[in-house]
This record gives structure tokens, C-alpha cells and sequence, in this order.
């Protein structure tokens, strides 16, 4: 049987609406952003993420943000990270819910204003919204 | 809720200059997503940390938006690139206006 699902989820259509929203649909280059997940995750509640982006962390050449959606949770956003040159480097480790299977996406905003981003699909074997 | 835990933070004593130290923080708190009804079916409201700054010397290098979708009981690693001695203040700030913080010593040799 099929459980009818309790909680209203985004749609892929809504993250992306969201993402023209937030960066105004400019342009996004591929690479530069190592994103770690779980290929599956057991346990929805704590799903682990990785975040390193590749950058020389300059005063002149940096990574401003980065953006985390997961586009199957009921509220897509997950974390917005501001980086500064004392950073040292982009890299961010934290622990997420994920409701169900989805993709996760990470968007790079980059001191000279270039966006970059990066997906990944993560398998959930129990759901973690409140699920 | 207000946050009553004491943070618990992972920092390097000492470094030498240029190097890139990590820092792990962990805080106890639910993240109440809002998503969630009780029992009698009533919403259970939104009370999550939303912002977590860390700065040295006073001035800020790292913050992070959290939203609901964070696990509860937060926790957070990121870098710093330590340029000379001093302390870092790590700041949590709550939904209710709440805020913990912690402090940490580097020496840079």
C-alpha cells in the first residue's frame, strides 16, 4: 500500500523558481564545488554534507556564499554559508534532514559575482521531517 | 526555547602562521521545523537556531543561515587562516531572540 504522504514537499519546480528568485537566473558554470553526501542515507534525520569549493580565498578572489537546497523537503533551504579570505578556505561540514529521496544542490557565489553549482542525488531510507 | 546548553567547540591551541585550522561546534537544541503537529493535531511552532556567526578578534570571518531543514542539535565545521594570536567568539542565535556563546584561545607562533 501506498502511505498518502503527511506534509506538503517542494517540487523541483519550486527550487528552481526559488533559485531564479535568488540569483536571478543568471548563469550557473559546473565544477569548482566538491559536494560530499551519502549515497544513502538510513536515517533521514542526520544525513552528513560536505562542502568544499575550489578558490584561492584571496582578498580579491574568493567564495562569497554558497546555498544549500534539497529540493523533496517541505522547505527546500537548508543553509546559506558566508565565507570571507580569513576563512582560509570554502569548506563547510554540517548535518541535514532530508524527508525522502531527493537531490541536493549546492550554488557557489564567488567574489567576482560567477555562480557555480553542483548535485547530487541522496537515497533516504527513513524520512526526516517529523516522518 | 531558549538555548540552555553550553556549546561544545574543537579549536586548535595553536597554530603557526598562514595555517588553515579547523574548527568543529556542536550545540544541543531541537530545531523545532515548525513542519511537525503534536498529538491534537496543532502545528508545532518553528524554534530553531537561525544564525551562527564565528568572528576573531571581533571581527567576523564565517556565518552560516541555518534553516529548518538542520538537524537537531546543530553541528557545524568550517576553516580559519590563522594570521596572528587571539580569540574567537563563536555566536548561536535563536527564532526567540536567544543567543549562547563561546570563546576560544589561538596562539600563533
Amino acid at each position: 500500500a501506498v502511505l498518502a504522504p503527511r506534509l506538503s514537499r517542494a517540487t523541483e519546480a519550486q527550487v528552481a523558481d526559488e533559485m531564479k528568485a535568488l540569483f536571478g537566473g543568471k548563469t550557473m558554470g559546473e565544477g569548482k564545488i566538491k559536494l560530499d553526501l551519502p549515497e544513502i542515507a538510513e536515517n533521514g534525520l542526520v544525513v552528513p554534507i560536505n562542502i568544499d569549493v575550489e578558490s584561492p580565498m584571496s582578498e580579491t578572489d574568493f567564495v562569497r556564499s554558497v546555498h544549500v537546497f534539497a529540493d523533496g523537503n517541505p522547505l527546500p533551504q537548508v543553509v546559506t554559508y558566508h565565507f570571507t579570505p580569513e576563512s582560509g578556505k570554502a569548506s563547510a561540514s554540517t548535518r541535514m534532514r532530508l524527508a525522502q529521496t531527493q537531490n541536493v544542490i549546492a550554488v557557489a557565489e564567488m567574489s567576482s559575482g560567477a555562480l557555480y553549482s553542483a548535485k547530487a542525488q541522496v537515497k533516504v531510507t527513513i524520512g526526516g521531517c517529523g516522518g | 526555547m531558549a538555548i540552555k546548553s553550553t556549546p561544545r567547540v574543537r579549536v586548535p591551541a595553536q597554530a603557526k602562521s598562514g595555517e588553515i585550522v579547523e574548527i568543529k561546534t556542536l550545540i544541543s537544541h531541537e530545531m523545532e521545523s515548525g513542519q511537525r503537529k503534536d498529538a491534537s493535531g496543532k502545528s508545532v511552532p518553528r524554534d530553531i537556531i537561525n544564525t551562527f556567526q564565528a568572528s576573531f578578534n571581533g571581527k567576523p570571518f564565517f556565518t552560516a543561515e541555518w534553516f529548518p531543514s538542520i538537524s537537531a542539535n546543530p553541528f557545524q565545521s568550517f576553516f580559519y587562516k590563522a594570521k596572528e594570536s587571539g580569540a574567537f567568539t563563536f555566536s548561536w542565535k535563536d527564532d526567540q531572540g536567544g543567543e549562547q556563546t563561546a570563546t576560544a584561545k589561538l596562539t600563533v607562533a
